[in-house]
């Protein structure tokens, strides 16, 4: 079983985001770090291999050379070889254009299953598995809460705000996994010095045979025009706990319509 | 981008150590600080952290490649225990008997011992203690009592010993005994043993461990004991280095104890980057006449004094884990390592406490606990004022006209 698993590098998820008011982006020179939901992805491949399927877990990332410890941390969390995109030719790439040079990165090799962690915390997008399983025209099921493997059949019980799908799919296949599928491992000191002796694969642009045209800022078709910050939540409503707390509250919320 | 607080920069570290260091303060921030409130007040062994450090593989830091563990420098080692200290300076108690008597097994033990200890002791499956200071025997080693006398293959033990942080939970200890009593000076009749025993046992052979432990002001949820040898019974080769090591355990206990100044140096730089980053936002979240207090200059310079005690005292451990790594001696570095950090730590934790006011003073809030662990870093490992000694000492060896 060959599973890649595609990893981001985000800035630090602890710290406050900031954008360039030039070019409307994120600004992205601090402290980086691995996207924290793809940890949850390496966890699930992990746990397929500790099953006892015999598994490479293959961690995929496009993203500049500076990323290189970013793929590190994904191979101490669990991978066996690592995939790492790195050209100036991909800055400025929005999701079509992210999607087009992933997909080509796992054409290059047949996996069972490509997992995506549910979101990146940079830009809390949530849709990149769709895109890239679209353009691999595969399966895809997104919010995994667990998964099953029957052969070369995966079920996945899938999260939705009533409860949860099941749903069974042919491998090869997409999944992004939810953050509630499993409790990453801290990685051991070991693997974590260890990762850097694993098989990395570093790649340009005419390595994997990706057009630059296709790519970057010129395959990309997202326009930023403006950012405005959200609008501020309404009046709040205080109460105070004067004995008819918990019935105030039930009126509220029927009132809103929040429970019937 | 905001920088993080005691951020790695400006120490020159590779990615390695880099990588390590984060995975620990990773751990401390998901598992120690958002629980060592209550195993503090309960004074519990924590249990599920030490496993978790047990899974990362922290017991074998500063073990040897060859023998299982990851063989790190002791610059990553020293820091590595700041981190620890940061979340609770007791986790890095629980695991320091490992580092200081892993590190006497590798420099001094026979092949032997190595291969029975070594590999335990990194996995965690062994735990050990050390044991040096008695009841009227502390900064002065050479004035300990217990002795070893050797009845065929074994060596009888009598005697008693102070302080033995882990003793109860350790399956192995470093002893230090007097094995010829009438040797002058002193220490040329010390012999450093390596006892095992059952871990968690009150009672083993003629070995007693009075129950309950000793009762501390802080440094809780890791025993500290007493244990009482009785004519206690060890096969002779429980002697550190074989035949050879009789008469040398002084010595040996010596060499590993620059370290144990660099590791109570690190905790000290612990306590104190978490005293000052409880400051550093409290000074901002706390307002008073009209303005945040960390607008106000005198609470501006108490963060400013308590940041550059930070950066010295990093920058001294660094320094003296580099030289002593180097080969060096270090007696001097270490010392001043160990006396400026400690300090540091003390008086980050006080103006911590002034910083927060009432909040902290009260046992709701953190900044009292690390009030409550700094007096034991002034005391510990050689006193603040013998460090004085060791350093002048030093200084006038190095500079003699």
């Amino acid at each position: 079983m060959k599973i890649a698993i595609c990893v981001k590098e985000v800035p630090d998820p602890t710290a406050e985001k900031r954008i360039d008011p030039g070019t409307n982006r994120l600004v992205r020179t601090g402290e980086n770090t691995l996207n924290p939901y793809d940890r949850h992805a390496i966890e699930e491949a992990v746990r397929i291999k500790e099953s006892g399927v015999e598994t490479e877990i293959s961690i995929v990332l496009v993203g500049p050379a500076s990323a290189a410890r970013t793929v590190d941390k994904a191979l101490a969390q669990g991978g066996d070889r690592s995939v790492h995109l790195a050209d100036d030719g991909l800055a400025d790439s929005d999701i079509l254009a992210t999607s087009r040079a992933l997909a080509a990165l796992l054409e290059r090799d047949a996996y069972d299953l490509v997992l995506f962690g549910q979101q990146a915390s940079d830009a809390e997008c949530y849709v990149m598995a769709a895109a890239v399983a679209e353009r691999l025209d595969r399966p895809c099921v997104s919010q995994a809460a667990s998964l099953t493997l029957d052969g070369s059949t995966l079920r996945v019980k899938r999260q939705v705000e009533t409860g949860y799908d099941t749903v069974e799919m042919p491998l090869p296949a997409v999944v992004s996994v939810s953050d509630a599928i499993n409790e990453p491992r801290y990685p051991s000191l070991p693997a974590i010095m260890g990762a850097k002796r694993k098989p990395h694969e570093v790649l340009s642009l005419a390595d994997a045979g990706i057009d630059p045209d296709t790519v970057g800022g010129a395959g990309s078709r997202t326009t930023v025009r403006g950012l405005s910050k959200p609008a501020g939540r309404g009046a709040s409503v205080r109460i105070e706990d004067d004995g008819t707390a918990a019935e105030k509250i039930l009126a509220f919320l029927v009132e809103n319509k929040v429970v019937v | 981008m905001k920088e993080r607080i005691c951020s790695f920069d400006g120490l020159d570290l590779s990615d390695d150590q880099r990588d390590v260091l984060e995975a620990i303060r990773g751990f401390v921030d998901a598992e120690i600080l958002p629980t060592v409130h209550q195993l503090e007040a309960d004074d519990e062994f924590p249990q599920k952290i030490v496993d978790g450090l047990r899974d990362m593989g922290l017991f074998g830091m500063r073990i040897p490649v060859e023998y299982g563990g990851l063989g790190l420098d002791l610059v990553t080692y020293a820091l590595a225990i700041a981190e620890l200290s940061r979340g609770w300076t007791s986790v890095s108690g629980i695991v320091n008997g490992q580092y200081i008597v892993g590190g006497m097994i590798a420099t001094h033990g026979t092949e032997e011992q190595k291969q029975r200890f070594l590999p335990r002791l990194a996995s965690g499956e062994l735990r050990c203690c050390f044991s040096m200071t008695e009841p009227d025997a502390g900064s002065d080693v050479r004035a300990i009592r217990m002795t070893a006398r050797r009845e065929g293959d074994e060596l009888v033990i009598d005697g008693q010993k102070m302080w033995v942080t882990n003793g109860l939970r350790a399956g192995l200890i470093g002893l230090l005994v007097k094995t010829d009593p009438t040797a002058d000076p002193p220490q040329k009749g010390m012999t450093a043993l390596l006892v095992e025993k059952e871990a968690g046992q009150e009672q083993v052979g003629g070995l007693t461990i009075p129950m309950p432990p000793l009762k501390k002001l802080g440094y809780k949820g890791v025993e500290s004991v007493e244990l009482v040898f009785d004519g206690h019974r060890v096969p002779a080769s429980a002697i550190l280095g074989g035949p050879d090591g009789e008469g040398q355990g002084f010595y040996q206990m010596m060499s590993g104890i620059e370290t144990g100044r660099i590791n109570v140096a690190a905790r000290g730089l612990g306590i104190a980057m978490r005293a000052f980053e409880l400051a550093i936002r409290y000074a901002q979240e706390r307002s008073a006449f009209g303005k945040p207090i960390g607008q106000h200059q005198l609470i501006q310079a108490k963060l400013a004094d308590m940041a550059t005690g930070i950066e010295a005292s990093r920058q001294l451990i660094v320094a003296a884990a580099r030289k002593k790594q180097a080969g060096g001696r270090a007696d001097v570095e270490a010392g001043m390592a160990k006396l400026f950090a400690t300090e540091v730590a003390q008086r980050c934790a006080e103006e911590s406490m002034r910083i927060h006011g009432g909040y902290g003073y009260s046992r709701e809030y953190e900044i009292e606990r690390l009030y409550r662990d700094t007096p034991l870093l002034l005391i510990g490992e050689g006193t603040n004022e013998i460090q004085r000694l060791i350093i002048a000492r030093g200084l006038l060896a190095r500079h003699a006209v």
